[in-house]
């Protein structure tokens, strides 16, 4: 069975303009330990997605179909009061910004004590306190600062603070939404290899989330391409960045610079995203598409595999086989 | 030689601000050596680019350049002339020939300014068109940075527009005036990978087209990679390296530069690259460490490093280091 299953999930914000359907028929699944990046622009759903596998989709968000199942358990039909103890046991969320998700009013070391004794009523505040220095010093950071303040730290540090939150109790699933994105690159290159390596040891499955595409093909086995909120391509890392199908997903790659090429030429992706309020009929995509074809105004394709390892939401790709002979590929 | 900018040890420090008790008690007032003796020049037509980590210095340098702020000491000179204490009337003449685009087009346009007021109001400042004149010129502008039909889009507001569009309004009011400089502070950092591109594409147009000569200002080293001739890399308010990007990239000197190179990821996952390791973090520009201000997280300090701050010296043609090892 796979950690976490995610079936035709719909999620819809109902502002007084008009419904925008941040997420559009997700599904996806993934295993234990193992590593997924949500890549996306702003706007894509990523971050909407990502909190609606712990149901923390804010207001007016609303999840309005779908299944996510977390080992078997259906966690959109339990109580309230059982999700509580999903999170942070079994899927534990750090946040971009880790300065308001930290209460500035409270020592670093209350944090991990609320936490652990919210979870496990029997422990006492001094085993916490216990348990909080060993996860202190296993991030880097000596266990004496225990009792500073979140201000007293700089922003790695408290993004330091945020991953040793979401371990404390040994999920199996963490998510990372853009942890680094407000760091320098050393700090973020820090961050990601503290992540990879507890990962490792306590065999963790890690959703990141983010806008760079980099760091998601360096630090994922797979990725899912999210626009306007669809799921447009979903392979594994290699795979991807072998032979990527989606002429979104092409464009994409051919618009990150990569330090490693010299005289990388750099190609843009023409037109902008669509307003989330009137996406354009048919494939999202087609207005900005340089293979846009006469169905992919019309109708919306869908998301089709290949072997249940590459899918991609493309009308260039053959749907009858789910095989991936490419059609009017030059015309 | 077609330097045009040069800029020559140049300083800023802010003071802290203090609260009164500790004004009254304190015998000297704090700074924050944001600049501490920079000294580079920029030649016609190239993209120079000032890349660091947050806090380095390389967006008060670029402000300083178009004299948004007063340095502390140092020189700045424009085609020769020195411009370091221009004031008024002059400078109001120089800031023709240079132009500033932001990182945040949200926050550099005028919210209730109509996208073609904006785009023409550096005309009416300066009294250079008016009416017609004036118009023609915004439409030419709008038509030059992509925003299309211009003639429906000078009747936009900024929120009408999206994050891409706006940037492109920034560029088309900084190219109005047909400046010599442009320094552009962060201009893609807050634009969406899709449409990056083609804001670093028309920047590069311009340069062939109107002849200018940019300041690129960025934290993203791959984005200075491809957009840069010249790269100057700064560490607490000082550059510490100075190279034509190739060499660079292939020969980084400085052990900081080599860190920080080794810190970008590569977008392709079969290629697992050797971290250089760093201790600690930047320290905080109020107490710039003495000696070489790299030395206490340098993972090859050495004894004089504490001691002596090094110069930036020519190592190989075009290419300077400010490190006692070499």
């Amino acid at each position: 069975m796979p950690l976490l299953e995610i079936e035709s999930l719909n999620v819809d914000y109902r502002a007084s303009r008009g419904t925008v359907h941040a997420v559009e028929d997700a599904s996806f699944s993934l295993n234990k330990g193992e590593t997924l990046g949500l890549a996306g622009e702003s706007g894509s759903g990523k971050s909407t997605l990502g909190l609606s596998i712990i149901r923390l989709v804010p207001y007016p968000g609303v999840i309005a179909s779908g299944h996510v199942r977390i080992e078997g358990t259906d966690i959109l039909e339990l109580p309230e009061s059982e999700m509580q103890s999903i999170r942070g046991r079994k899927v534990a969320y750090i946040f971009q910004d880790p300065m308001t998700s930290l209460n500035p009013v409270k020592r670093i070391g209350a944090h991990f004590v609320e936490l652990i004794r919210t979870h496990e009523p029997n422990t006492s505040a001094a085993d916490a306190l216990g348990r909080a220095k060993t996860i202190l010093e296993s991030l880097g950071i000596l266990a004496e600062r225990i009792n500073d303040y979140p201000h007293q730290f700089s922003g790695g540090m408290r993004q330091r603070i945020m991953i040793g939150l979401a371990i404390t109790l040994n999920p199996d699933l963490v998510m990372a939404d853009e942890p680094t994105t407000a760091l320098d690159v050393i700090v973020q290159q820090k961050i990601l290899d503290l992540l990879e390596g507890l990962r490792k040891v306590y065999g963790m499955a890690l959703i990141l989330i983010s806008h760079d595409l980099s760091i998601i093909l360096e630090r994922c086995d797979k990725i899912i391409v999210l626009y306007a909120g669809q799921i447009f391509e979903y392979a594994s890392s290699k795979e991807l960045h072998r032979a990527p199908w989606h002429p979104y997903t092409q464009g994409l790659l051919h618009s990150i610079p990569n330090i490693e090429l010299s005289d990388q030429k750099l190609s843009a992706i023409p037109g902008s995203p669509p307003d989330m309020l009137s996406p354009p009929k048919g494939c999202r995509f087609w207005p900005r598409c340089p293979y846009a074809m006469e169905e992919c105004r019309v109708e919306e394709p869908e998301l089709i595999g290949h072997e249940q390892s590459h899918f991609v939401r493309c009308f260039l790709y053959d749907k009858k086989a789910g095989s991936h002979i490419e059609r009017n590929r030059e015309g | 030689m077609s330097e045009i900018v040069k800029v020559e040890n140049l300083r800023k420090y802010f003071p802290v601000q203090k609260s009164f008790l500790e004004q009254f008690f304190a015998r000297k007032t704090t700074y924050v050596k944001a600049v501490d003796g920079v000294s580079f020049s920029i030649r016609k037509k190239e993209i120079f680019t000032l890349a660091g980590e947050s806090g380095c210095g390389k967006t008060t340098t670029g402000r300083l350049i178009v004299r948004l702020l007063k340095p502390t000491s140092g020189k700045i000179l424009l085609n020769g002339l020195d411009i370091t204490g221009a004031e008024g009337e002059e400078l109001r003449l120089l800031r023709r020939k240079m132009q500033i685009i932001f990182q945040d087009p949200y926050a550099s346009l005028n919210p209730r300014m109509k996208i073609g007021y904006a785009i023409g109001h550096p005309l009416v400042i300066h009294g250079l068109a008016e009416g017609e004149e004036k118009n023609k010129r915004v439409l030419e502008v709008l038509d030059k940075v992509g925003l299309t039909p211009p003639e429906q889009l000078i009747n936009l507001y900024p929120h009408q527009l999206s994050g891409g569009q706006r940037q492109r309004a920034a560029m088309a009011r900084s190219i109005i005036l047909n400046p010599e400089l442009i320094i552009a502070d962060e201009p893609v950092s807050m634009i969406d990978v899709s449409l990056r591109t083609a804001i670093i594409d028309l920047m590069l147009d311009f340069r062939k087209e109107l002849g200018l000569t940019y300041l690129f200002i960025t934290h993203d080293l791959a984005v200075a990679k491809y957009i840069s001739d010249r790269i100057g890399i700064m560490y607490l308010g000082r550059i510490i390296e100075i190279s034509n990007k190739e060499r660079l990239f292939l020969n980084p000197l400085h052990p900081y530069t080599q860190a920080l190179l080794s810190a970008i990821p590569i977008p392709d996952p079969d290629k697992k690259r050797e971290a250089v390791d760093l201790k600690g973090e930047v320290p905080s520009a109020i107490s710039i460490p003495a000696g070489c201000r790299f030395h206490p997280r340098c993972p090859r300090g050495m004894y004089v490093c504490v001691k002596e701050d090094p110069e930036l010296i020519e190592i190989e043609k075009d290419h300077f280091v400010a490190c006692h090892l070499y």
